[in-house]
């Protein structure tokens, strides 16, 4: 098996620990990738599945006792009083939680430059993004500090950087992992899942949190899914799709060198995958579809952002600021504390919810999403999953990068939406590197279908058999 | 000038549960502040709701009640607005899919009834308690994600005492089948006044809204400050500075306060509640909701009437659901409906009443009210006896058998009559005496008959008996 989780259990705990301690350390010096690092930590001691091994926790999760900001200035001192269901599970299994990973704040934009302590940098580059919004969690996972971590997704918040820091990102069916203690970005989209090396661990650290969460009604039991029993399974005659209007190069006008050689070696391996007998097709979906993905995407997840942040007033909880009156006092403890990005995107979602714009923007987003849900749903009759490159390009630049939302954004970029949309399994590996820099795979399936689509990854990734350039 | 007054009402009710409309905190009344709260009712990032059927239940107990349509499907709707006293920056309710729509309800009005017209009931959830000192403000949690049933009626009401009489049956309606306490002096009802006047029955006037009137003696002052507001703006031919607005009650000056106008009427920004899956609202739940709706007061009022008693006569036992169901096992038993009732109200609500207890925690069951009537029916006890055994029953713990037994009469004419034959035997002289004219030796034969039999001999019959017998 190709996993780190599998050669640590018998490892010495107390050593490990020391090591992911001293290297978080070294890498938060980096790269930034913690807001909190534990060095009081003690190994995990319960009777469990990771037998004490080191992890880290994106910090929008809530950890009794333990400061979890989101990255965000409203929660710069927030200690919360109760302990999020998936963390909670972690603890249950005898994994020892080495710190807090930094994202973008509240987990909006992938840029990786809006955390309250500063951006985050990519290990394998450091005048690069490691891409968000789980920014610290891949950095961690990618330079070694931790064998897996916890991230969360609500676009491809996963599995982007995933994807720039070459490693497996997985987000389960929405669900299956609790969202109870996940301070929310997008309800309808947000999941939690995780990041690690190797599929097989992925699968590892799902199967150990996932189950029916009386705190959250939108939670499934899955106990009679085993993630691991199959997960090296031969793939023979499976069938997968990819979207002829992404995944051709003819598709693309002006395509830069970046995107033809990344649709160049993704060909390559569409041809490797057919010849150990899986089936892919080719499957043409409506680019005006494809085209407002994002869009649609936009207008969900700020309107309900909006109304999930509302709860930041500096009231309740927080440093509270003062004002000429209740409203004042509430209002100046947004502007001080909410970074510009995050209230440009509130300033989207109040539009698109107001009354007068919500049949044309908030509803008709809706109906996009049905849409390309509803068509998925058929493909997903005949096929096994979607594979598509995770990205057209490799880590950006942090200095290339504004957080100005492009009109001309490529559906190769930001398609991972589906997985969010239909809440679909979806995981990204590592399969190519361009100019050192690697690229993700990224496959997607129906819902429910978690342990066949970790079948597949994990025969892919074996087949692939990525080598990271450092 | 003729001027008609239109008027909706919105109804707020905390309901009763055990635990919070969303969150497992207890739902019960505390008078330490902040007492009953979980990290879903303080609004902490990261909560997620989780409904509580109970309230759910009661929602489409009422639907049922008020005749109204209730959806297939169990939704939620998010209300947003920022306000100290909302921990969430939301409210969790029900906006594009009520648990009841159009409705209607008959209630009793002025010795008939009156039909009123439901616009929709939904559930929501309540907001923290705020209290105001000088110069801080307080905010209790323990209000938080209480379960609350809104009602909104059409503007179906044309005065004031129609409005009162609706109210009043409401509430009544909200105990009968414990929906709510319903409890005025623990702030459970809340309401939202609509006026409007015009001069033509036919068209309605410009709305104005009262919001958060607190109690049903505040809605009354209410519509008289409102349609005196009004009607005087009419007088003066001002009416056009009649505003669609929302007002407020201020109790000191006993007038309406302009609060904000339609213009500036807040977007809530409706949507759909996300993390709470649509759930199918199935015929096992609606049947497992409305199996214990009790003879709603109107119903039992009709059965009332049916047996000849009066308003005076019903009035204070349907006051109470309790009280109104041990009047009934009495008056199934088929006593006498008018003596049956005057017996309880002279004996058992007189008691409760003087004691402050309910009608659930006396000793005397309807049954053993029924056995006293049986017995002052087939005269073995008398009336004022009677009153004496429910007394003692009421005061000791004797059994009921044993005091009846101590006070029912002797009605057995073969024992007294061989009674009555032993003691004149036995008194030749006074038999003699009165057979020569000394009649009023009569009560001596009796006395020694209450003697004998302790007092319980039946007079009636013993003096009937005692003449027969002396007559030989």
């Amino acid at each position: 098996m190709r996993s780190l989780i599998l050669d640590l259990l018998n490892k010495d705990k107390e050593k490990l620990l020391k090591s992911s301690l001293a290297k978080a350390h070294e890498n938060n010096d980096k790269c930034n990738s913690f807001v909190t690092i534990l060095d009081d930590a003690k190994v995990n001691t319960n009777n469990g599945a990771f037998k004490g091994i080191s992890y880290a926790l994106k910090d929008n999760i809530s950890t009794k006792g333990i400061l979890s900001t989101a990255s965000s200035n409203t929660l710069k001192n927030y200690i919360p009083p109760y302990s999020a269901t998936s963390y909670l599970a972690l603890e249950r299994e005898g994994a020892t939680l080495i710190g807090k990973t930094t994202m973008d704040e509240f987990g909006m934009g992938g840029t990786a430059k809006t955390a309250h302590t500063g951006l985050v940098r990519n290990p394998l580059d450091t005048l690069r993004t490691p891409g968000g919004s789980s920014a610290g969690s891949a950095v961690a996972v990618s330079a070694g500090v931790v064998p897996f971590a916890i991230g969360t997704d609500t676009g491809d918040s996963i599995r982007k950087p995933a994807s720039y820091t070459g490693i497996v990102g997985y987000k389960p069916t929405y669900g299956m992992i609790s969202r109870y203690g996940l301070m929310p970005f997008a309800s309808s989209l947000d999941h939690v899942g995780v990041l690690s090396k190797y599929v097989y661990d992925a699968a590892y650290v799902v199967n150990y949190i996932k189950g029916k969460d009386e705190k959250d009604m939108t939670s499934f039991d899955s106990s009679n899914i085993d993630l691991l029993k199959d997960i090296d399974k031969d793939i023979k005659g499976k069938r997968l799709f990819y979207i002829k209007e992404i995944a051709d190069i003819n598709e693309y006008e002006n395509p830069s060198d970046e995107l033809v050689s990344i649709l160049k070696e993704f060909n390559n391996k569409i041809d490797a995958i057919r010849n150990i007998g899986v089936e892919v097709e080719e499957v043409s979906i409506d680019k005006k579809l494809l085209n407002v993905l994002n869009t649609a995407y936009i207008a969900i997840a700020t309107a309900e952002a909006t109304s999930n942040l509302s709860n930041m007033t500096g009231i309740q909880f927080g440093e509270r600021e003062d004002g000429e009156n209740i409203y004042e006092l509430m209002k100046n403890f947004r502007t001080k504390n909410f970074s510009s990005l995050i209230k440009r995107r509130f300033v989207i979602g109040s539009f698109v919810l107001q009354k007068e714009n919500q049949e044309r923007y908030f509803v008709n987003a809706q109906r996009v999403r049905a849409k390309i849900v509803s068509i998925m749903n058929d493909l997903f009759t005949k096929y096994d999953g979607l594979i598509l490159p995770a990205s057209g390009n490799v880590a950006p630049k942090l200095s290339d990068i504004n957080d100005n939302m492009s009109k001309t954004e490529l559906a190769i970029n930001n398609h991972m939406v589906i997985g969010n949309f239909g809440g679909y399994p979806s995981i990204t590996i590592p399969f190519v590197n361009y100019n050192n820099l690697p690229v993700g795979l990224n496959i997607t399936g129906p819902k429910v279908s978690d342990a066949n689509i970790l079948n597949i990854a994990y025969k892919l990734e074996e087949l692939i058999d990525y080598k990271e350039v450092r | 000038m003729k001027l008609f007054p239109t008027i909706g009402i919105e109804m707020h009710a905390e309901l009763k549960s055990n635990s919070k409309a969303f969150s497992t905190a207890e739902n019960t009344y505390t008078k330490h502040s902040n007492n009953h709260v979980s990290p879903v009712d303080l609004g902490l990032p990261g909560i997620l709701p989780v409904v509580n059927l109970e309230p759910v239940k009661k929602g489409i107990k009422m639907a049922t009640i008020l005749n109204c349509e209730i959806p297939e499907y169990l939704y939620y709707d998010r209300k947003n607005y920022y306000y100290p006293d909302l921990p969430k920056g939301y409210q969790i309710t029900q906006s594009h899919a009520p648990i009841g729509i159009n409705g209607h309800i008959e209630v009793p009005f002025n010795g008939e009834t009156k039909e009123f017209l439901i616009h929709d009931i939904h559930l929501e959830e309540d907001s923290a308690k705020m209290e105001h000192l000088t110069s801080e403000s307080l905010i209790n949690y323990n209000r938080s994600g209480i379960p609350l049933l809104e009602l909104v009626t059409e503007p179906t009401f044309h005065s004031k005492e129609e409005v009162m009489a609706f109210l009043e049956y409401i509430r009544r309606v909200y105990q009968y089948t414990d929906i709510s306490e319903a409890d005025i002096r623990k702030g459970q009802i809340r309401c939202d006044v609509n006026i409007s006047l015009s001069t033509d029955e036919n068209t309605l006037g410009t709305k104005v809204e009262i919001k958060n009137v607190n109690g049903f003696a505040n809605v009354e002052k209410v519509i008289d400050a409102e349609i005196a507001r009004q009607t005087k703006l009419f007088e003066d031919g001002r009416e056009s500075e009649i505003e669609q607005e929302t007002r407020r009650y201020d109790e000191a000056s006993n007038t309406t306060i302009r609060m904000r106008s339609k213009a500036d009427a807040i977007d809530y920004k409706y949507f759909i509640e996300p993390n709470i899956p649509k759930m199918k609202i199935t015929k096992e739940l609606i049947n497992d909701s409305i199996k214990d709706i009790p003879k709603l007061p109107l119903e039992r009022i009709n059965y009332y009437k049916s047996l000849g008693l009066t308003e005076e006569d019903y009035n204070p036992i349907i006051k109470d659901r309790l009280l109104s169901d041990y009047v009934n096992e009495v008056l199934e038993s088929k006593a006498d409906a008018k003596l049956a009732i005057n017996f309880i109200t002279a004996n058992i609500i007189s008691f409760i009443n003087r004691n402050e207890i309910s009608i659930n925690e006396l000793r005397v069951k309807p049954s053993d009210i029924i056995l006293v009537l049986s017995k002052m029916s087939d005269n073995s006890i008398s009336s004022k006896q009677a009153k004496e055994v429910v007394e003692k029953l009421l005061t000791t713990d004797s059994d009921i058998n044993s005091i009846i037994s101590e006070y029912s009469q002797n009605s057995n004419e073969d024992e007294l009559a061989t009674l009555i034959s032993n003691i004149i035997s036995n008194s030749p002289n006074e038999v003699e005496a009165y057979k020569n004219g000394r009649t009023n030796l009569f009560n001596f034969f009796v006395g020694q008959v209450m003697k004998e039999t302790k007092g319980k001999a039946n007079p009636v019959l013993t003096k009937e008996l005692i003449e027969k017998e002396l007559s030989k």
